[in-house]
């Protein structure tokens, strides 16, 4: 490694926060120092807590992960956030604007926050948002907030990154038919209904509730949607049988409402993975989803470096005119691979 | 290999609240390829430059109506030296009367506009600026 990286290693792990930003930049552009850089700070991870925040564009994400970091604060933890927005697929720009509703955490040393861009990725995350996560824990953060852009319904990558997903609702988003849908829903861990100050809160928890088969039988759709009785259900969080039910929190994170429940039920989470052997399993499915996408860039590149000049563009050309199909070129394609 | 973009810090510090000209020029540099951080209105010098760190920007964009920018600059270009972010390349936006712009350029400022100023000289003159 070179003597400069090699030195904005030793700042990073002494805690020099300029330090920090320059490595997450580096790994950000798969800069050549890359590699080396998160090899050698591999070592001091795996002590952070990744808390993952999802849900719709406008359910309050940002605002809740301001919250939440301040709830982190007043219990003593050092938090860093990840905040991804989208890159936009013409001009390859960013408006990256999820720290105007952070500005509660300004000035202080415990959190450091990171505005990442999807720069072309799909799930809801970046490339690069794995390895940043790698960067704030080897600096020493003990909760790393990652917010992901706002999702529709198949965005999912977070529950690969994270080891305890916030699926955020918001009223008013969608009725009841929204909440079977598979995806982004299957992921939760927890469900924060924010905003719940609004008309119809009630309306999504009990849909959350019915999505997962609940809620009493006797609401009907010309009935009044009121809170469900609560003998009926079992209590949300470890179960017997050794699962875990997501419970459905409340939130008004705007004035802070909920939200230290919401952390008490994050913090829960973690306590069941440790006791039940999921933290292990979700560090392997974490390490197992780093390694194939890095395999997966890797056997990209190399592919791409050994084809000859123009020859995706041929193929591309003759696929086009009919000359051939995808799947056939895909095939030709690869007896290049190294 | 993924290039290397600008990364750009749109703030507005002080006190007054009107961000139409920050958000304007916030989306010509997105739509020119840049990231751009956009902070939002009432930044202290400190929010600022703290944010710039974090985010590890190449451009600080100012933009100042309320007429403090004598006031306002020097103290963010006075943080900025003291983390060594000298590297870092300042602009001011804004209403900002021609007697102040060299003395604001012998601060550090390395570009002010005005009124009129077309958005895509903004965009040219980062990429020179970050270029060279």
């Amino acid at each position: 490694m070179e003597r400069t990286a090699d030195a904005l290693l030793s700042a990073l792990l002494a805690g020099n926060r300029r330090a920090l930003a320059r490595v997450i930049s580096l790994v950000e552009d798969d800069a050549a120092e890359a590699p080396a850089l998160l090899s050698a700070l591999y070592a001091h991870t795996g002590r952070a807590h990744v808390i993952g925040i999802t849900g719709a564009p406008g359910t309050g994400k940002s605002t809740l992960v301001n919250a939440l970091a301040r709830a982190y604060r007043a219990q003593g933890h050092t938090v860093g956030v990840i905040a991804v927005d989208p890159t936009s697929p013409f001009s390859g720009g960013a408006l990256l604007g999820d720290r105007v509703r952070m500005r509660d955490l300004a000035g202080d040393p415990g959190i450091f926050i990171r505005s990442m861009a999807t720069r072309g990725s799909l799930g809801g995350l970046a490339r690069a948002t794995a390895d940043v996560i790698s960067v704030l824990d080897a600096a020493g953060f003990a909760r790393i907030l990652v917010e992901t852009v706002g999702v529709g319904q198949a965005e999912v990558d977070i529950a690969s990154a994270a080891h305890t997903t916030v699926v955020v609702e918001a009223p008013g988003l969608g009725d009841e038919v929204q909440a079977i849908k598979a995806g982004v829903l299957e992921i939760a861990d927890i469900f924060a209904v924010n905003k719940a100050d609004r008309e119809g809160a009630d309306r999504t928890v009990l849909a959350l509730q019915m999505m997962q088969g609940l809620a009493p039988a006797t609401t009907g759709h010309h009935r009044a949607a009121g809170p469900p009785t609560p003998h009926a259900r079992p209590q949300p969080g470890p179960q017997e049988d050794g699962s875990w039910l997501p419970p459905i929190q409340k939130t008004i994170a705007l004035h802070g409402d909920g939200v230290d429940a919401l952390r008490e039920w994050i913090e829960r989470h973690a306590a069941y993975l440790t006791a039940t052997g999921g933290w292990a399993r979700r560090e392997a499915t974490r390490a197992a989803a780093e390694i194939e996408r890095i395999l997966r860039d890797r056997l990209w590149e190399a592919l791409l470096a050994g084809l000859p000049a123009d020859c995706f563009a041929q193929t591309v050309a003759a696929v086009v005119r009919r000359e051939t199909d995808p799947y056939t070129a895909a095939t030709r394609l690869l007896t290049y691979a190294p | 290999m993924t290039e290397r973009k600008i990364r750009v810090l749109i703030a507005k510090p002080g006190l007054d609240g009107h961000d139409r000209g920050a958000k304007v020029v916030a989306r010509a540099l997105r739509d020119a390829g840049m990231e751009v951080i956009y902070t939002g209105i009432r930044q202290t010098p400190e929010m600022i430059v703290e944010a710039a760190l974090q985010e590890d920007v190449d451009v600080v964009g100012l933009s100042i109506l309320s007429g403090a920018h004598m006031a306002l600059c020097p103290r963010v270009i006075e943080l900025l030296r003291s983390q060594g972010m000298d590297d870092v390349v300042v602009l001011v936006g804004g209403i900002i009367p021609d007697e102040d712009v060299e003395p604001l350029k012998q601060l550090g400022v390395k570009g002010v506009f005005g009124p009129g100023t077309s958005t895509g000289e903004i965009v040219e003159f980062i990429r020179q600026q970050v270029a060279g």
